[in-house]
C-alpha cells in the first residue's frame, strides 16, 4: 500500500515537468504535446539530440551504466534496456526504476535497487526515459551525443 | 552449579586458547611453511610474495599439448567468477560471487563435497556492488577458512567442519561498503580490505585478530594522520618524511571523510621486513574538478609495518586522478637485478599503464615505464618527484566538467585491472595478463548521498585508434622497464596468469579458453576452452604424484560490462569500431572449476 501511494505520487510529480518541459519545446498546447511527446520523448535533429535527451544520457552514465553497460546495451549481469524498452512502456519502466525489482532464485541473482528517493535519478526519470527511448527506437547511436546547438 | 561448571569450562578453554595463540608467529610458520610445498596452493596468490609461482614440473613445454580436462565441478552461481581454490593437504577450498558460498572438496574421493556454507546475506547488497558481484577467494590459516562476504562481514570457518567460528562486520553496505577483495593471513592477523570507491567510502586496511575476530589496527587511506597510521618524521615518500597532515592538506574541508582510496586488491607480505604491502583506489568522484588538490593518499602503494599497521613508506602514483586509474593491482615482491645491481623490489603494474620497480625496504623508485605502447595520458613519470607528466589534451580536469576528454588511453578500467601477474625467478620475467582499451571520459558534477553511486563521469570505451583487438598478454622485464614479447588476445585478459618450472605460463581468456604458453617465447602450446568466460586466476597443485591445473570460469565482473554489445562508440568516425565482434557471440554465463592433468 506505501509502494503503490509512493508510486502514484511519484509518477503524477514526474509527469509535471514532462509536459511542461515538452510545451516548453515546441510552443504547442499542453494536451496535443502530451501524446506527441509519449509516443517520442525525445527530439533528434540531424543526429544531435535536445538538452533532455542529453540529460538522460549522462544521469544514465551516473547511475544506470555500472550495471546496465554503455549505451543501454547491457551486461552479463543486467539487461539490455534497448532491447527491454521495446516492450515496456513508459509507467513501467517509471515503477521498476522507483520501486526496484529482484530476481533471486537458483539461476538468478539480479537485485535493480529502488531509485525511488534518490534525486539524480528521480528528478530526471523522464530524461532518463527519453534517452534510452531513443537508443532503444535507434534514433541515436552508441556513444556520447551531440546536443543541439553544439 | 551445572551452570558454573560451564563457565569455568569455557575460562579454561579461553585461556588455552589464548596460551595457544599468544605465539603470534604459529600461524604464520604453518602457512608459510604450506606456502613453500609446491604441493599445495595455500594462499590466493601462492605465496606471500605473489609470484604466482610454481616450482612443480611434470607439466612442461614438451608435454602440455597432452593436456585434457580431468574433473569438473559446477559451483551453481552464474556470476563473474574471480580468484581461485585453494588446495590444503587433501581438501580443494572453492568459493562463489555472491551468495559468496565455499565448497571443501575431498580430493581423495573425486572432488566430493566434504561441507558447504552459505552465509545468509540480504540481497539488497547486489546493487550497492560496482561492477558485478564478484568474490576474489578465501583465506586459509591456522585450520581456519576466512571468507570476505559481499555485505561486508568477516567470517572464520572451521576447515575441517564449515562451522562458523567468528564473525565481524567490516562495514556498512547502507554506506555503499562492500567487500570483493580476498583477505591475507599474515601472523596472528587477518588483513581484509573494503570496497566502494564509487560509493563515496573512506577506504582503509584493517587487521583483525585471526582468535576471535577483534580489531589489531585500523588504517585508512585518506584522513587525520592518526586514522592513516603514519608518522609525520618516520613515513617516508621517496625517502623524504611526508610531514604533518600530509593527507588532509591535499583535500578541499572536509571531502576526506567520503575520498575514497577503497582498498579492494591484493595484499602481498615480506617476512623479513615484516612489512605488508598494498594499494589504495580512486578518490571519490571521478569528476576531478569537484576535489582540487592531490588527493592523498590515494593511488598509493603502501609499505605498512605487519604488526602495528604504521605506514614505513607510502608512493602516490597518480597524483588528483582524473581518470579512475585505481592503484589496486598486486604488488609483487622479487629479488632481482635492476640495472646491473641486485636489490629487494616490489614490482607493480598500474591501472595508470606505468609498471612501477621499487626498492622495497626504503620506497625508492627506480624504475616507471610504460607497459603498453598505447597510454598516452602522461608521457613519463619523473624520477625525482615520482609524480607523472600529463599530457594537456589528455586532462579530463583542464578540459573541466561537460567537456568529453577523447581518446585517453588506458581507459578506467587500466591497462591492467586486478587480474594478478606472475614472477618467474627461472626466467627473471614478469607475466602480465593486459587490457588494450581506450576511452572518452566526461566529469559531471554529482552530490553525495550515503548508499548512492557518487560517480560523476560518464565514459565510453573502445580499442586503440586502428586497432580490433582489445587484450594482450605480455612478458615484461623490470630491469629496464620493456616488454619482452607480446601475444595479442581479442579481448582484455582478465585472469589471472600462473608460471611453472616446466616453463609454461598459463592464463585464461574471456571467450573461456585456458592457454598455456612457452615463457620464452609467447608461442601458445596449448588451449581449451571451458564452458564460460575466464575472470578467475590460474592454479596448479600436485596430488597423488601428479600435477593438476585448476581455474574457475563464469563471464563478469566490469569485464561483463561489455558483455553483450562489446565496446566501441559509434560517433566522431569510430564508427568501424562499432562492427567489434560481440563477447556474447563466444560466451554466455557460467560458475565451473575445470581441473586440468596430463594422461
Amino acid at each position: 500500500m506505501p509502494k503503490r501511494l509512493a508510486l502514484a505520487a511519484a509518477v503524477t510529480l514526474l509527469a509535471l515537468p514532462f509536459s511542461v518541459a515538452a510545451s516548453a519545446a515546441d510552443g504547442s498546447a499542453p494536451t496535443a504535446t502530451k501524446v506527441a511527446a509519449e509516443a517520442k520523448p525525445y527530439k533528434v535533429e540531424g543526429g544531435k539530440v535536445d538538452p533532455g535527451t542529453y540529460n538522460g544520457y549522462r544521469r544514465y552514465g551516473e547511475s544506470c551504466m555500472r550495471c546496465h553497460g554503455p549505451d543501454g546495451a547491457g551486461s552479463s549481469y543486467a539487461p539490455d534496456l534497448t532491447d527491454s524498452l521495446k516492450h515496456m512502456d513508459y509507467d513501467t519502466f517509471a515503477e521498476t526504476v522507483i520501486n526496484g525489482r529482484k530476481n533471486v532464485n537458483t539461476a538468478n541473482n539480479n537485485v535493480m535497487p529502488s531509485f525511488g528517493t534518490t534525486e539524480d535519478v528521480a528528478n530526471y526519470l523522464d530524461d532518463i526515459y527519453g534517452y534510452l527511448k531513443a537508443r532503444s527506437d535507434g534514433a541515436i547511436g552508441r556513444g556520447r551525443p551531440q546536443r543541439i546547438g553544439d | 552449579m551445572k551452570q558454573r561448571k560451564k563457565v569455568l569450562l569455557s575460562w579454561t578453554a579461553l585461556v588455552a586458547a589464548s596460551l595457544l595463540s599468544s605465539h603470534p608467529s604459529l600461524a604464520n610458520d604453518e602457512l608459510t611453511k604450506a606456502s613453500k610445498d609446491p604441493k599445495q596452493w595455500v594462499m590466493q596468490a601462492g605465496d606471500y610474495a605473489n609470484q604466482r609461482y610454481s616450482s612443480l614440473k611434470q607439466i612442461t613445454t614438451a608435454n602440455v599439448k597432452e593436456l585434457r580436462p580431468v574433473w569438473t565441478f559446477s559451483t551453481g552461481v552464474l556470476r563473474g567468477h574471480e580468484g581461485g581454490p585453494l588446495v590444503v593437504g587433501d581438501v580443494m577450498y572453492v568459493h562463489t560471487p555472491f551468495p559468496n558460498v565455499v565448497y571443501a572438496l575431498d580430493l581423495n574421493n573425486q572432488g566430493r563435497i566434504l561441507w558447504k556454507y552459505e552465509p545468509k546475506q540480504d540481497p539488497t547488497v547486489i546493487p550497492v556492488m560496482c561492477c558485478d558481484t564478484v568474490n576474489r577467494g578465501v583465506a586459509y590459516g591456522d585450520g581456519k577458512i576466512i571468507l570476505n562476504q559481499a555485505d561486508a562481514n568477516v567470517v572464520a570457518l572451521d576447515a575441517k567442519t564449515g562451522k562458523e567460528l567468528w564473525k565481524v562486520a567490516n562495514g556498512d553496505p547502507k554506506k555503499g561498503e562492500t567487500m570483493t577483495g580476498a583477505p591475507v593471513i599474515v601472523k596472528d592477523k587477518v588483513l581484509v580490505g573494503i570496497s566502494g570507491g564509487e560509493f563515496g567510502v573512506q577506504g582503509r586496511m584493517t587487521a583483525y585478530n585471526l582468535k576471535d575476530g577483534s580489531v589489531a589496527w585500523k588504517a585508512y587511506s585518506v584522513g587525520p594522520d592518526d586514522q592513516i597510521l603514519v608518522d609525520p618524521q618516520k613515513t617516508t615518500s621517496l625517502g623524504k618524511p611526508i610531514g604533518a597532515n600530509s593527507s588532509l592538506s591535499t583535500w578541499q574541508g572536509d571531502q576526506w571523510k567520503t575520498g575514497g582510496g577503497a582498498t579492494w586488491g591484493w595484499t602481498s607480505y615480506d617476512p623479513q621486513l615484516n612489512l605488508i604491502y598494498y594499494g589504495s583506489g580512486n578518490p571519490s568522484t571521478w569528476n576531478p574538478k569537484q576535489r582540487p588538490g592531490d588527493n592523498k593518499w590515494s593511488m598509493t602503494i603502501f609499505a605498512r609495518d605487519a604488526d602495528t599497521g604504521m605506514a614505513k613508506w607510502v608512493y602516490q602514483m597518480t597524483p588528483h586522478d582524473e581518470w579512475d586509474y585505481d592503484g589496486v593491482n598486486e604488488m609483487i615482491l622479487a629479488d632481482i637485478k635492476v640495472k646491473g645491481t641486485p636489490v629487494k623490489a616490489l614490482v607493480h603494474f598500474d591501472r595508470n599503464g606505468f609498471a612501477y620497480t621499487m626498492n622495497r625496504e626504503t620506497g625508492e623508485l627506480l624504475v616507471a615505464e610504460k607497459y603498453d605502447p598505447a597510454v598516452n595520458w602522461a608521457t613519463h613519470v619523473d624520477m625525482k618527484t615520482g609524480r607523472p607528466e600529463v599530457v594537456a589534451q589528455y586532462s579530463t580536469d583542464k578540459n573541466g566538467e561537460d567537456h568529453n576528454t577523447k581518446g585517453v588511453c588506458p581507459a578506467a578500467l587500466g591497462s591492467k585491472d586486478q587480474q594478478p601477474a606472475s614472477y618467474s625467478p627461472d626466467t627473471g620475467l614478469f607475466y602480465v595478463p593486459t587490457n588494450h582499451v581506450c576511452m572518452d571520459y566526461e566529469p559531471f558534477k554529482v552530490s553525495y548521498t550515503a548508499g548512492q553511486p557518487y560517480v560523476g563521469a560518464t565514459l565510453s570505451m573502445f580499442p586503440p585508434k586502428g586497432e580490433n583487438h582489445l587484450g594482450n598478454f605480455i612478458a615484461w622485464d623490470a630491469s629496464t622497464g620493456k616488454i619482452v614479447w607480446s601475444d595479442k588476445e581479442t579481448f582484455s585478459v582478465w585472469s589471472g596468469a600462473l608460471t611453472t618450472a616446466g616453463g609454461v605460463a598459463f592464463y585464461g581468456t574471456l571467450e573461456g579458453y585456458l592457454k598455456a604458453v612457452d615463457m620464452k617465447t609467447g608461442k601458445e602450446l596449448y588451449k581449451f576452452k571451458t564452458p564460460s568466460g575466464i575472470i578467475g586466476n590460474v592454479t596448479t597443485y600436485e596430488h597423488g604424484g601428479k600435477q593438476y591445473i585448476a581455474v574457475l570460469s563464469g563471464v563478469g565482473g566490469w569485464a561483463g560490462i561489455g558483455m553483450a554489445a562489446g565496446l566501441g562508440g559509434d560517433t566522431d568516425g569510430l564508427g568501424a569500431v562499432g562492427a567489434y565482434k560481440q563477447l556474447a557471440n563466444y560466451t554466455q554465463l557460467g560458475g565451473v572449476l575445470t581441473v586440468f592433468a596430463l594422461p
